[in-house]
Protein backbone atom coordinates (compact mmCIF):
# COMPACT_ATOMS: atom_id res chain seq x y z
CA UNK A 1 0.00 0.00 0.00
CA UNK A 2 1.00 3.73 -0.35
CA UNK A 3 0.85 5.88 2.47
CA UNK A 4 2.22 9.45 3.69
CA UNK A 5 3.89 9.11 7.23
CA UNK A 6 5.23 11.97 9.39
CA UNK A 7 8.43 11.77 10.84
CA UNK A 8 8.52 11.10 14.56
CA UNK A 9 12.04 11.69 14.69
CA UNK A 10 15.51 10.68 13.06
CA UNK A 11 18.63 10.62 14.91
CA UNK A 12 22.01 9.78 14.03
CA UNK A 13 22.85 6.59 15.73
CA UNK A 14 26.27 6.88 14.38
CA UNK A 15 28.64 8.19 12.83
CA UNK A 16 27.11 8.17 9.19
CA UNK A 17 23.96 6.46 10.45
CA UNK A 18 20.82 7.19 11.24
CA UNK A 19 17.37 5.58 12.21
CA UNK A 20 14.19 6.78 11.93
CA UNK A 21 10.94 6.64 13.33
CA UNK A 22 7.33 7.29 11.29
CA UNK A 23 3.61 6.77 11.73
CA UNK A 24 2.72 4.01 9.53
CA UNK A 25 -0.95 2.54 8.75
CA UNK A 26 -2.91 -0.33 11.05
CA UNK A 27 -1.84 -2.53 7.96
CA UNK A 28 2.10 -1.84 8.59
CA UNK A 29 1.91 -3.31 12.12
CA UNK A 30 1.90 -6.91 10.74
CA UNK A 31 4.54 -6.63 8.74
CA UNK A 32 6.80 -9.38 9.09
CA UNK A 33 10.57 -9.37 10.00
CA UNK A 34 12.13 -8.63 7.09
CA UNK A 35 10.02 -7.06 4.61
CA UNK A 36 11.09 -3.34 3.20
CA UNK A 37 9.35 -0.14 2.35
CA UNK A 38 10.43 2.06 -0.70
CA UNK A 39 10.49 5.94 0.41
CA UNK A 40 10.06 8.95 -1.92
CA UNK A 41 12.58 11.75 -0.11
CA UNK A 42 10.98 14.20 -1.65
CA UNK A 43 8.46 15.56 -4.14
CA UNK A 44 10.91 16.09 -6.62
CA UNK A 45 12.99 14.74 -9.60
CA UNK A 46 15.71 14.64 -7.83
CA UNK A 47 16.33 12.16 -6.42
CA UNK A 48 13.69 10.82 -8.68
CA UNK A 49 13.29 7.13 -7.35
CA UNK A 50 12.16 5.44 -4.03
CA UNK A 51 14.63 4.25 -1.78
CA UNK A 52 13.89 0.90 -0.17
CA UNK A 53 14.43 0.41 3.58
CA UNK A 54 14.39 -2.30 5.41
CA UNK A 55 12.50 -2.28 8.64
CA UNK A 56 14.03 -2.08 11.96
CA UNK A 57 11.37 -1.79 14.48
CA UNK A 58 7.17 -1.93 14.53
CA UNK A 59 5.30 -0.12 17.59
CA UNK A 60 2.71 1.49 18.72
CA UNK A 61 2.83 5.00 18.90
CA UNK A 62 1.25 7.33 21.54
CA UNK A 63 0.49 10.92 21.17
CA UNK A 64 1.49 12.90 24.14
CA UNK A 65 -1.96 15.37 23.14
CA UNK A 66 -5.09 14.04 25.22
CA UNK A 67 -7.78 12.65 23.35
CA UNK A 68 -5.05 11.74 20.53
CA UNK A 69 -5.64 7.88 19.25
CA UNK A 70 -2.17 5.69 19.47
CA UNK A 71 -0.60 4.54 16.54
CA UNK A 72 1.50 2.31 14.35
CA UNK A 73 5.06 3.60 14.22
CA UNK A 74 7.35 1.87 12.32
CA UNK A 75 11.47 2.51 12.03
CA UNK A 76 14.40 2.20 9.36
CA UNK A 77 17.62 2.23 9.96
CA UNK A 78 20.37 3.95 7.56
CA UNK A 79 23.55 4.14 6.28
CA UNK A 80 24.45 7.79 4.25
CA UNK A 81 25.48 6.43 0.88
CA UNK A 82 24.30 8.98 -1.09
CA UNK A 83 21.96 12.24 -2.58
CA UNK A 84 18.78 10.18 -1.18
CA UNK A 85 19.89 8.87 2.20
CA UNK A 86 22.07 12.12 2.68
CA UNK A 87 18.46 14.43 2.12
CA UNK A 88 16.85 12.14 4.41
CA UNK A 89 19.42 12.79 7.55
CA UNK A 90 17.83 16.46 6.73
CA UNK A 91 14.52 15.71 7.47
CA UNK A 92 12.74 16.29 11.39
CA UNK A 93 10.21 15.29 13.01
CA UNK A 94 6.52 16.53 11.44
CA UNK A 95 7.62 15.79 8.24
CA UNK A 96 6.24 13.55 5.27
CA UNK A 97 7.37 11.01 3.54
CA UNK A 98 5.50 9.74 0.62
CA UNK A 99 5.96 5.61 1.73
CA UNK A 100 5.26 2.17 -0.47
CA UNK A 101 5.05 -0.90 1.63
CA UNK A 102 5.60 -3.17 3.35
CA UNK A 103 6.80 -4.96 0.34
CA UNK A 104 8.40 -8.38 -0.13
CA UNK A 105 8.90 -11.75 1.37
CA UNK A 106 10.13 -11.72 4.90
CA UNK A 107 11.93 -14.62 6.97
CA UNK A 108 10.44 -17.40 8.09
CA UNK A 109 10.61 -17.93 11.43
CA UNK A 110 11.45 -21.87 12.10
CA UNK A 111 11.34 -24.21 14.58
CA UNK A 112 10.86 -22.85 18.00
CA UNK A 113 13.47 -25.48 19.64
CA UNK A 114 16.29 -25.00 17.59
CA UNK A 115 19.24 -22.30 18.08
CA UNK A 116 18.83 -19.14 16.41
CA UNK A 117 22.04 -17.27 15.07
CA UNK A 118 21.46 -13.85 13.67
CA UNK A 119 24.45 -12.20 11.86
CA UNK A 120 24.55 -8.80 10.48
CA UNK A 121 27.26 -6.95 8.84
CA UNK A 122 27.17 -3.01 9.43
CA UNK A 123 23.85 -1.45 8.37
CA UNK A 124 22.56 -4.89 7.24
CA UNK A 125 21.17 -5.36 11.22
CA UNK A 126 18.64 -3.29 10.14
CA UNK A 127 16.11 -5.79 9.02
CA UNK A 128 17.09 -7.66 11.79
CA UNK A 129 15.84 -6.64 14.73
CA UNK A 130 12.69 -6.71 14.32
CA UNK A 131 13.18 -10.81 13.39
CA UNK A 132 15.06 -11.30 16.99
CA UNK A 133 12.45 -9.09 18.65
CA UNK A 134 9.92 -12.23 17.04
CA UNK A 135 12.60 -15.13 17.96
CA UNK A 136 13.39 -14.57 21.16
CA UNK A 137 9.63 -15.20 22.02
CA UNK A 138 10.03 -19.18 21.69
CA UNK A 139 13.82 -19.51 20.95
CA UNK A 140 17.48 -19.02 22.09
CA UNK A 141 19.11 -16.49 19.71
CA UNK A 142 22.73 -15.30 19.44
CA UNK A 143 23.55 -12.50 17.73
CA UNK A 144 27.15 -11.68 15.61
CA UNK A 145 27.70 -8.41 14.35
CA UNK A 146 30.45 -7.23 12.04
CA UNK A 147 31.62 -4.11 10.90
CA UNK A 148 35.03 -2.57 9.58
CA UNK A 149 34.84 -0.13 12.57
CA UNK A 150 33.09 0.27 16.05
CA UNK A 151 31.25 3.01 13.93
CA UNK A 152 29.74 0.14 12.13
CA UNK A 153 28.48 -2.10 15.02
CA UNK A 154 25.01 -0.25 15.21
CA UNK A 155 22.16 -0.80 17.89
CA UNK A 156 24.00 -3.55 19.58
CA UNK A 157 22.39 -2.52 23.10
CA UNK A 158 18.53 -2.99 21.52
CA UNK A 159 19.55 -6.73 21.13
CA UNK A 160 20.51 -7.32 23.94
CA UNK A 161 17.61 -5.88 25.62
CA UNK A 162 16.09 -8.52 24.48
CA UNK A 163 18.09 -11.02 26.01
CA UNK A 164 20.35 -11.77 23.06
CA UNK A 165 23.69 -12.86 23.70
CA UNK A 166 25.95 -10.78 21.00
CA UNK A 167 29.44 -11.12 19.92
CA UNK A 168 30.72 -8.39 17.93
CA UNK A 169 33.98 -8.37 15.75
CA UNK A 170 35.92 -5.43 13.62
CA UNK A 171 38.00 -5.92 10.72
CA UNK A 172 40.43 -3.07 13.14
CA UNK A 173 39.64 -4.59 16.53
CA UNK A 174 38.09 -1.18 17.17
CA UNK A 175 35.00 -3.20 19.21
CA UNK A 176 34.97 -6.81 19.94
CA UNK A 177 36.93 -8.85 18.30
CA UNK A 178 39.52 -8.12 15.18
CA UNK A 179 38.62 -10.09 12.59
CA UNK A 180 35.42 -10.84 10.24
CA UNK A 181 32.37 -11.84 11.96
CA UNK A 182 32.33 -14.90 10.28
CA UNK A 183 35.42 -16.55 12.54
CA UNK A 184 32.78 -16.21 15.94
CA UNK A 185 29.94 -17.53 13.72
CA UNK A 186 32.61 -20.46 13.11
CA UNK A 187 33.38 -21.11 16.64
CA UNK A 188 29.93 -20.93 18.08
CA UNK A 189 28.78 -23.41 15.62
CA UNK A 190 31.89 -25.90 16.50
CA UNK A 191 30.11 -25.68 19.85
CA UNK A 192 26.73 -26.12 18.45
CA UNK A 193 24.70 -29.32 20.21
CA UNK A 194 21.15 -28.98 19.09
CA UNK A 195 19.96 -27.91 15.35
CA UNK A 196 19.99 -24.10 14.53
CA UNK A 197 19.21 -21.79 11.77
CA UNK A 198 21.15 -19.19 10.31
CA UNK A 199 19.60 -15.30 9.11
CA UNK A 200 21.86 -13.42 7.96
CA UNK A 201 21.95 -9.58 6.38
CA UNK A 202 25.14 -7.72 5.01
CA UNK A 203 27.77 -7.09 2.50
CA UNK A 204 27.25 -9.20 -0.25
CA UNK A 205 31.00 -10.85 0.63
CA UNK A 206 29.77 -11.47 4.27
CA UNK A 207 26.84 -13.11 3.00
CA UNK A 208 28.43 -15.77 0.04
CA UNK A 209 31.09 -16.28 3.41
CA UNK A 210 27.87 -17.23 5.54
CA UNK A 211 26.11 -19.18 2.94
CA UNK A 212 29.21 -21.33 2.22
CA UNK A 213 29.27 -22.17 5.67
CA UNK A 214 25.82 -23.29 6.16
CA UNK A 215 26.00 -25.44 3.11
CA UNK A 216 29.08 -26.91 4.36
CA UNK A 217 27.72 -28.18 7.80
CA UNK A 218 23.78 -28.46 6.42
CA UNK A 219 22.59 -25.69 8.64
CA UNK A 220 19.25 -24.40 7.31
CA UNK A 221 20.58 -20.20 6.55
CA UNK A 222 18.18 -17.59 5.17
CA UNK A 223 19.65 -14.66 3.75
CA UNK A 224 18.32 -10.56 3.50
CA UNK A 225 19.62 -9.35 -0.05
CA UNK A 226 20.01 -5.79 -1.56
CA UNK A 227 19.67 -4.72 -4.85
CA UNK A 228 19.69 -1.56 -6.93
CA UNK A 229 15.72 -1.37 -7.94
CA UNK A 230 13.42 1.29 -9.24
CA UNK A 231 10.09 0.44 -8.19
CA UNK A 232 10.37 -2.60 -5.66
CA UNK A 233 7.08 -4.38 -6.98
CA UNK A 234 8.27 -6.91 -9.38
CA UNK A 235 8.08 -4.96 -12.49
CA UNK A 236 11.70 -2.84 -13.35
CA UNK A 237 13.69 -6.36 -12.79
CA UNK A 238 16.78 -4.38 -11.70
CA UNK A 239 17.27 -6.08 -8.86
CA UNK A 240 17.38 -9.62 -9.63
CA UNK A 241 19.95 -12.22 -8.64
CA UNK A 242 20.40 -15.78 -10.24
CA UNK A 243 18.74 -18.50 -8.42
CA UNK A 244 20.99 -21.67 -8.24
CA UNK A 245 19.93 -23.01 -11.16
CA UNK A 246 20.93 -20.15 -13.74
CA UNK A 247 22.65 -20.11 -16.55
CA UNK A 248 22.24 -17.70 -19.72
CA UNK A 249 20.39 -20.74 -21.82
CA UNK A 250 17.93 -21.35 -18.76
CA UNK A 251 17.64 -17.94 -16.98
CA UNK A 252 16.28 -18.31 -13.47
CA UNK A 253 16.43 -14.87 -11.92
CA UNK A 254 14.70 -14.01 -8.80
CA UNK A 255 13.32 -10.54 -8.07
CA UNK A 256 14.99 -8.93 -4.83
CA UNK A 257 12.11 -6.60 -4.68
CA UNK A 258 9.31 -9.37 -4.60
CA UNK A 259 10.64 -13.44 -4.27
CA UNK A 260 12.61 -11.52 -1.64
CA UNK A 261 14.66 -9.64 -0.19
CA UNK A 262 14.55 -12.78 2.01
CA UNK A 263 15.79 -16.10 0.23
CA UNK A 264 17.10 -19.98 1.53
CA UNK A 265 20.72 -19.42 0.54
CA UNK A 266 20.50 -22.76 -0.98
CA UNK A 267 18.13 -21.10 -3.57
CA UNK A 268 20.68 -18.78 -4.79
CA UNK A 269 23.98 -19.17 -7.34
CA UNK A 270 26.81 -17.92 -5.00
CA UNK A 271 30.66 -17.74 -5.82
CA UNK A 272 32.43 -20.87 -5.57
CA UNK B 1 -27.10 24.91 -10.51
CA UNK B 2 -23.83 24.40 -11.55
CA UNK B 3 -23.62 21.37 -12.94
CA UNK B 4 -20.53 20.14 -14.72
CA UNK B 5 -20.04 17.80 -18.31
CA UNK B 6 -17.42 15.52 -18.26
CA UNK B 7 -15.42 15.92 -21.30
CA UNK B 8 -15.03 13.16 -24.20
CA UNK B 9 -11.66 11.92 -23.10
CA UNK B 10 -12.26 8.78 -25.44
CA UNK B 11 -9.23 8.87 -28.30
CA UNK B 12 -9.22 5.84 -31.11
CA UNK B 13 -5.83 3.98 -31.64
CA UNK B 14 -5.26 2.55 -34.80
CA UNK B 15 -9.00 1.14 -34.26
CA UNK B 16 -8.61 0.32 -30.16
CA UNK B 17 -11.08 2.38 -28.36
CA UNK B 18 -9.03 3.54 -25.57
CA UNK B 19 -11.52 5.33 -22.59
CA UNK B 20 -8.67 7.82 -22.06
CA UNK B 21 -5.47 8.31 -24.05
CA UNK B 22 -3.24 7.46 -20.94
CA UNK B 23 -1.26 4.29 -21.78
CA UNK B 24 1.74 2.27 -20.08
CA UNK B 25 4.84 1.61 -21.50
CA UNK B 26 6.68 -1.26 -22.16
CA UNK B 27 8.72 -2.62 -19.52
CA UNK B 28 7.42 -0.38 -16.68
CA UNK B 29 4.59 -2.68 -15.68
CA UNK B 30 5.11 -5.85 -15.96
CA UNK B 31 2.43 -7.89 -17.42
CA UNK B 32 -0.25 -5.52 -15.90
CA UNK B 33 -0.49 -8.25 -12.63
CA UNK B 34 1.73 -6.65 -10.76
CA UNK B 35 0.62 -3.52 -10.50
CA UNK B 36 -3.40 -4.71 -9.79
CA UNK B 37 -3.16 -3.94 -6.48
CA UNK B 38 -1.79 -0.32 -6.72
CA UNK B 39 -4.21 0.42 -9.87
CA UNK B 40 -7.89 0.83 -10.94
CA UNK B 41 -7.06 -1.16 -14.53
CA UNK B 42 -10.17 0.26 -15.56
CA UNK B 43 -9.19 4.09 -15.12
CA UNK B 44 -6.28 3.71 -17.91
CA UNK B 45 -6.62 3.13 -21.62
CA UNK B 46 -4.32 0.23 -22.52
CA UNK B 47 -1.34 -0.95 -21.01
CA UNK B 48 1.70 -2.24 -23.07
CA UNK B 49 3.37 -5.95 -21.64
CA UNK B 50 7.07 -6.37 -21.41
CA UNK B 51 8.48 -7.12 -24.49
CA UNK B 52 8.23 -10.48 -25.25
CA UNK B 53 10.43 -12.93 -27.57
CA UNK B 54 10.07 -16.57 -28.58
CA UNK B 55 11.99 -17.62 -26.05
CA UNK B 56 12.63 -17.17 -22.30
CA UNK B 57 15.22 -14.29 -22.01
CA UNK B 58 17.55 -14.04 -19.33
CA UNK B 59 18.68 -10.48 -19.55
CA UNK B 60 21.64 -8.59 -18.65
CA UNK B 61 23.89 -9.13 -15.35
CA UNK B 62 23.60 -6.65 -12.71
CA UNK B 63 23.93 -3.64 -12.01
CA UNK B 64 21.51 -2.99 -14.56
CA UNK B 65 19.86 0.35 -13.08
CA UNK B 66 21.01 3.34 -12.16
CA UNK B 67 19.50 6.70 -11.15
CA UNK B 68 20.89 10.07 -12.68
CA UNK B 69 19.00 13.68 -12.30
CA UNK B 70 16.04 13.70 -13.37
CA UNK B 71 16.29 10.10 -14.78
CA UNK B 72 17.28 6.60 -14.78
CA UNK B 73 19.90 4.61 -17.35
CA UNK B 74 18.79 0.79 -17.04
CA UNK B 75 19.84 -1.86 -19.01
CA UNK B 76 17.58 -4.81 -17.85
CA UNK B 77 18.47 -6.45 -21.67
CA UNK B 78 14.75 -7.75 -22.69
CA UNK B 79 14.58 -10.05 -19.64
CA UNK B 80 11.10 -11.60 -20.24
CA UNK B 81 8.95 -14.86 -20.02
CA UNK B 82 8.88 -16.23 -23.42
CA UNK B 83 5.85 -16.46 -25.65
CA UNK B 84 5.20 -19.81 -24.21
CA UNK B 85 5.22 -18.75 -20.39
CA UNK B 86 3.34 -15.20 -21.57
CA UNK B 87 0.11 -17.69 -22.92
CA UNK B 88 0.40 -19.94 -19.85
CA UNK B 89 0.73 -17.68 -16.95
CA UNK B 90 0.13 -13.97 -18.27
CA UNK B 91 -2.63 -14.39 -20.50
CA UNK B 92 -5.55 -15.51 -18.51
CA UNK B 93 -4.61 -12.22 -16.31
CA UNK B 94 -5.23 -10.30 -19.44
CA UNK B 95 -8.69 -11.89 -19.99
CA UNK B 96 -9.75 -10.68 -16.27
CA UNK B 97 -9.29 -6.71 -17.12
CA UNK B 98 -11.53 -5.03 -18.98
CA UNK B 99 -8.82 -2.79 -20.80
CA UNK B 100 -7.11 -3.58 -23.96
CA UNK B 101 -3.74 -5.10 -23.11
CA UNK B 102 -0.52 -4.58 -26.37
CA UNK B 103 1.71 -6.58 -26.42
CA UNK B 104 5.42 -5.72 -27.33
CA UNK B 105 7.17 -7.94 -29.09
CA UNK B 106 11.20 -8.36 -30.56
CA UNK B 107 13.38 -11.28 -32.05
CA UNK B 108 16.84 -11.18 -33.32
CA UNK B 109 16.23 -11.82 -36.85
CA UNK B 110 12.89 -10.98 -39.34
CA UNK B 111 11.86 -14.60 -38.98
CA UNK B 112 11.81 -14.17 -35.60
CA UNK B 113 9.76 -11.09 -35.55
CA UNK B 114 7.45 -12.06 -37.99
CA UNK B 115 7.17 -15.53 -35.65
CA UNK B 116 6.29 -13.60 -32.71
CA UNK B 117 3.41 -11.25 -34.65
CA UNK B 118 2.04 -14.75 -35.67
CA UNK B 119 1.62 -15.61 -32.67
CA UNK B 120 0.64 -13.01 -31.10
CA UNK B 121 -1.62 -12.23 -33.47
CA UNK B 122 -3.64 -15.92 -32.06
CA UNK B 123 -4.02 -14.46 -28.76
CA UNK B 124 -7.43 -12.98 -28.20
CA UNK B 125 -7.05 -11.13 -25.56
CA UNK B 126 -4.10 -9.51 -27.84
CA UNK B 127 -5.78 -5.95 -28.21
CA UNK B 128 -2.93 -4.73 -30.48
CA UNK B 129 1.13 -5.15 -30.87
CA UNK B 130 3.70 -2.89 -30.74
CA UNK B 131 6.99 -3.96 -32.63
CA UNK B 132 10.29 -3.28 -30.44
CA UNK B 133 12.74 -2.43 -33.31
CA UNK B 134 14.46 0.22 -30.77
CA UNK B 135 16.18 -1.43 -27.47
CA UNK B 136 19.42 -0.13 -26.54
CA UNK B 137 20.53 -3.09 -24.38
CA UNK B 138 20.97 -5.67 -26.86
CA UNK B 139 22.87 -6.44 -30.06
CA UNK B 140 20.39 -8.03 -31.67
CA UNK B 141 16.36 -8.01 -31.44
CA UNK B 142 16.48 -3.89 -31.34
CA UNK B 143 18.59 -1.35 -32.42
CA UNK B 144 19.69 -3.11 -34.97
CA UNK B 145 16.60 -2.76 -36.90
CA UNK B 146 15.94 0.40 -35.60
CA UNK B 147 18.41 2.66 -36.98
CA UNK B 148 18.26 2.01 -40.11
CA UNK B 149 14.93 2.58 -42.77
CA UNK B 150 15.37 -0.37 -45.02
CA UNK B 151 15.23 -2.82 -42.04
CA UNK B 152 12.76 -1.37 -39.62
CA UNK B 153 10.73 -1.61 -43.39
CA UNK B 154 11.14 -5.15 -43.65
CA UNK B 155 10.49 -6.56 -39.96
CA UNK B 156 7.10 -4.39 -40.51
CA UNK B 157 5.60 -5.49 -43.73
CA UNK B 158 6.92 -9.00 -42.68
CA UNK B 159 4.72 -8.59 -39.34
CA UNK B 160 2.07 -6.71 -41.37
CA UNK B 161 1.92 -9.63 -43.61
CA UNK B 162 0.73 -11.99 -40.66
CA UNK B 163 -1.63 -9.83 -38.06
CA UNK B 164 -4.70 -7.81 -38.53
CA UNK B 165 -4.27 -6.45 -34.98
CA UNK B 166 -3.29 -2.96 -34.91
CA UNK B 167 0.20 -3.05 -35.50
CA UNK B 168 2.26 -0.17 -33.79
CA UNK B 169 5.90 0.26 -34.04
CA UNK B 170 8.17 1.81 -31.34
CA UNK B 171 11.09 3.99 -32.54
CA UNK B 172 14.21 4.92 -30.82
CA UNK B 173 15.60 8.69 -30.91
CA UNK B 174 19.03 6.91 -31.09
CA UNK B 175 19.29 7.67 -35.38
CA UNK B 176 20.16 10.83 -37.14
CA UNK B 177 16.76 11.40 -38.18
CA UNK B 178 13.69 10.02 -36.42
CA UNK B 179 11.43 11.51 -39.33
CA UNK B 180 13.27 8.98 -41.89
CA UNK B 181 12.71 6.00 -39.56
CA UNK B 182 8.80 7.06 -39.01
CA UNK B 183 7.99 7.19 -42.65
CA UNK B 184 10.10 4.00 -43.50
CA UNK B 185 7.56 2.67 -41.23
CA UNK B 186 4.35 4.21 -41.98
CA UNK B 187 5.05 2.92 -45.79
CA UNK B 188 5.43 -0.32 -44.69
CA UNK B 189 1.91 -0.96 -42.59
CA UNK B 190 2.49 0.56 -39.50
CA UNK B 191 -0.86 1.45 -37.76
CA UNK B 192 0.58 3.65 -35.57
CA UNK B 193 3.70 4.63 -34.30
CA UNK B 194 4.86 5.23 -30.20
CA UNK B 195 8.01 7.02 -29.49
CA UNK B 196 10.47 8.04 -28.15
CA UNK B 197 12.22 4.77 -26.77
CA UNK B 198 15.44 5.25 -24.44
CA UNK B 199 18.14 7.33 -25.35
CA UNK B 200 21.87 5.55 -25.22
CA UNK B 201 23.31 6.69 -21.82
CA UNK B 202 26.15 6.28 -19.38
CA UNK B 203 27.04 6.56 -16.00
CA UNK B 204 30.47 6.56 -14.30
CA UNK B 205 31.66 5.34 -10.96
CA UNK B 206 35.04 7.71 -10.52
CA UNK B 207 36.34 5.84 -7.67
CA UNK B 208 36.56 2.47 -8.66
CA UNK B 209 37.18 4.28 -12.57
CA UNK B 210 34.30 2.10 -13.66
CA UNK B 211 31.02 1.71 -15.30
CA UNK B 212 28.62 1.93 -13.05
CA UNK B 213 26.22 -0.29 -15.06
CA UNK B 214 27.67 -4.11 -15.96
CA UNK B 215 26.42 -3.21 -19.74
CA UNK B 216 28.45 -0.30 -19.91
CA UNK B 217 25.27 2.05 -21.36
CA UNK B 218 21.96 1.75 -20.56
CA UNK B 219 18.37 3.23 -21.74
CA UNK B 220 18.03 6.62 -20.28
CA UNK B 221 14.56 7.43 -19.50
CA UNK B 222 12.75 9.96 -17.02
CA UNK B 223 11.07 12.90 -16.75
CA UNK B 224 14.95 14.69 -18.00
CA UNK B 225 14.50 13.18 -21.59
CA UNK B 226 11.37 15.10 -21.94
CA UNK B 227 12.28 17.92 -23.77
CA UNK B 228 14.24 15.95 -26.81
CA UNK B 229 10.32 13.26 -26.64
CA UNK B 230 8.17 16.37 -27.36
CA UNK B 231 10.76 17.68 -30.03
CA UNK B 232 10.76 14.22 -31.81
CA UNK B 233 6.89 13.58 -31.81
CA UNK B 234 6.06 16.88 -33.08
CA UNK B 235 8.40 16.36 -35.99
CA UNK B 236 6.81 12.98 -36.94
CA UNK B 237 3.55 14.42 -36.16
CA UNK B 238 3.97 16.95 -39.26
CA UNK B 239 5.72 14.33 -41.27
CA UNK B 240 3.11 10.83 -40.95
CA UNK B 241 -0.56 10.30 -41.50
CA UNK B 242 -0.82 7.25 -38.50
CA UNK B 243 -1.80 7.96 -34.95
CA UNK B 244 1.60 8.53 -32.51
CA UNK B 245 1.82 7.65 -29.07
CA UNK B 246 4.09 9.98 -26.94
CA UNK B 247 6.82 8.59 -24.66
CA UNK B 248 9.17 10.47 -22.74
CA UNK B 249 9.42 11.51 -19.20
CA UNK B 250 5.67 11.88 -18.73
CA UNK B 251 5.30 12.32 -14.67
CA UNK B 252 1.91 14.33 -14.47
CA UNK B 253 -1.58 14.86 -16.60
CA UNK B 254 0.51 18.41 -17.51
CA UNK B 255 3.50 16.33 -19.34
CA UNK B 256 0.86 14.12 -20.71
CA UNK B 257 -0.97 16.79 -22.59
CA UNK B 258 1.86 18.98 -23.69
CA UNK B 259 2.66 15.78 -26.14
CA UNK B 260 -0.86 15.43 -27.25
CA UNK B 261 -0.66 19.13 -28.28
CA UNK B 262 2.46 18.72 -30.06
CA UNK B 263 0.53 15.62 -32.30
CA UNK B 264 0.01 12.95 -30.47
CA UNK B 265 -2.97 10.84 -30.09
CA UNK B 266 -2.23 8.74 -26.91
CA UNK B 267 0.86 8.23 -24.33
CA UNK B 268 2.41 6.21 -22.47
CA UNK B 269 3.52 6.70 -18.89
CA UNK B 270 6.79 4.76 -18.23
CA UNK B 271 9.45 5.86 -15.49
CA UNK B 272 6.59 7.44 -13.52
CA UNK B 273 5.13 3.94 -12.59
CA UNK B 274 8.06 3.02 -11.10
CA UNK B 275 7.87 5.81 -8.34
CA UNK B 276 3.75 5.54 -8.18
CA UNK B 277 2.56 2.51 -9.02
CA UNK B 278 -0.85 4.34 -10.04
CA UNK B 279 0.83 6.78 -11.93
CA UNK B 280 -1.21 6.03 -14.74
CA UNK B 281 -4.10 6.45 -13.52
CA UNK B 282 -3.51 9.66 -11.31
CA UNK B 283 -2.46 11.50 -14.54
CA UNK B 284 -5.64 10.32 -16.36
CA UNK B 285 -7.25 11.88 -13.69
CA UNK B 286 -5.96 14.92 -13.34
CA UNK B 287 -6.09 15.37 -17.38
CA UNK B 288 -9.69 15.23 -16.84
CA UNK B 289 -10.12 17.39 -14.12
CA UNK B 290 -7.55 19.91 -16.75
CA UNK B 291 -10.08 19.62 -19.34
CA UNK B 292 -13.00 20.49 -17.17
CA UNK B 293 -11.37 23.33 -15.39
CA UNK B 294 -10.13 24.36 -18.82
CA UNK B 295 -13.82 24.35 -20.38
CA UNK B 296 -12.36 21.44 -23.41
CA UNK B 297 -15.18 19.03 -24.01
CA UNK B 298 -13.08 16.52 -26.23
CA UNK B 299 -10.04 15.59 -25.67
CA UNK B 300 -9.53 14.87 -29.20
CA UNK B 301 -9.42 18.35 -29.85
CA UNK B 302 -6.29 18.62 -28.02
CA UNK B 303 -4.44 16.62 -30.51
CA UNK B 304 -1.57 18.23 -32.81
CA UNK B 305 -3.44 21.99 -31.51
CA UNK B 306 -0.16 23.82 -30.48
CA UNK B 307 0.05 26.93 -32.23
CA UNK B 308 3.24 28.32 -33.56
Amino acid sequence: MQFTAMILSNIEVSPGYWRMRMTAPPECATASPGQFIMVRVNGAIDPLLRRPFGIFDIGTYRPSQSGAQPQPFLEILYRVVGKGTAMLSTLHSSDLLDVLGPLGKGFALGKPDEEKLIVGGGVGLAPLYLLAKELVKESKVRLFAGGRTRDDILCITEFERLGIESYTATEDGSLGECGLVTEALLRRLDRLQRSATIYACGPHGMLNAVAQIAAERSIPCQVSLEGYMACGVGACLGCVVPGRSHSPETPDFRCVCTEGPVFESGELKWRE
Amino acid sequence: MNSVMKPDMSVILAGIMLRNPVMTASGTFGYGEEFAQYIDMETIGAFVTKGLSLKARAGNPTPRIVETPGGMLNAIGLQNVGIDAFIAKKVPYLRSVNTPAIANFFGSTVDEYTEMARRLDEIVEVAGLEINISCPNVKQGGIVFGADPGSAASVVSACRAVTKKPLIVKLSPNVTDVVVMARACEDAGADALSLINTLIGMAIDLNRRRPVLANITGGFSGPAIKPVALRMVWQVAKAVKVPIIGIGGIMNAVDALEFMLAGATAVQVGTASFINPGAAQKIAEDMEAWLISNGVDDIKSLIGAMET
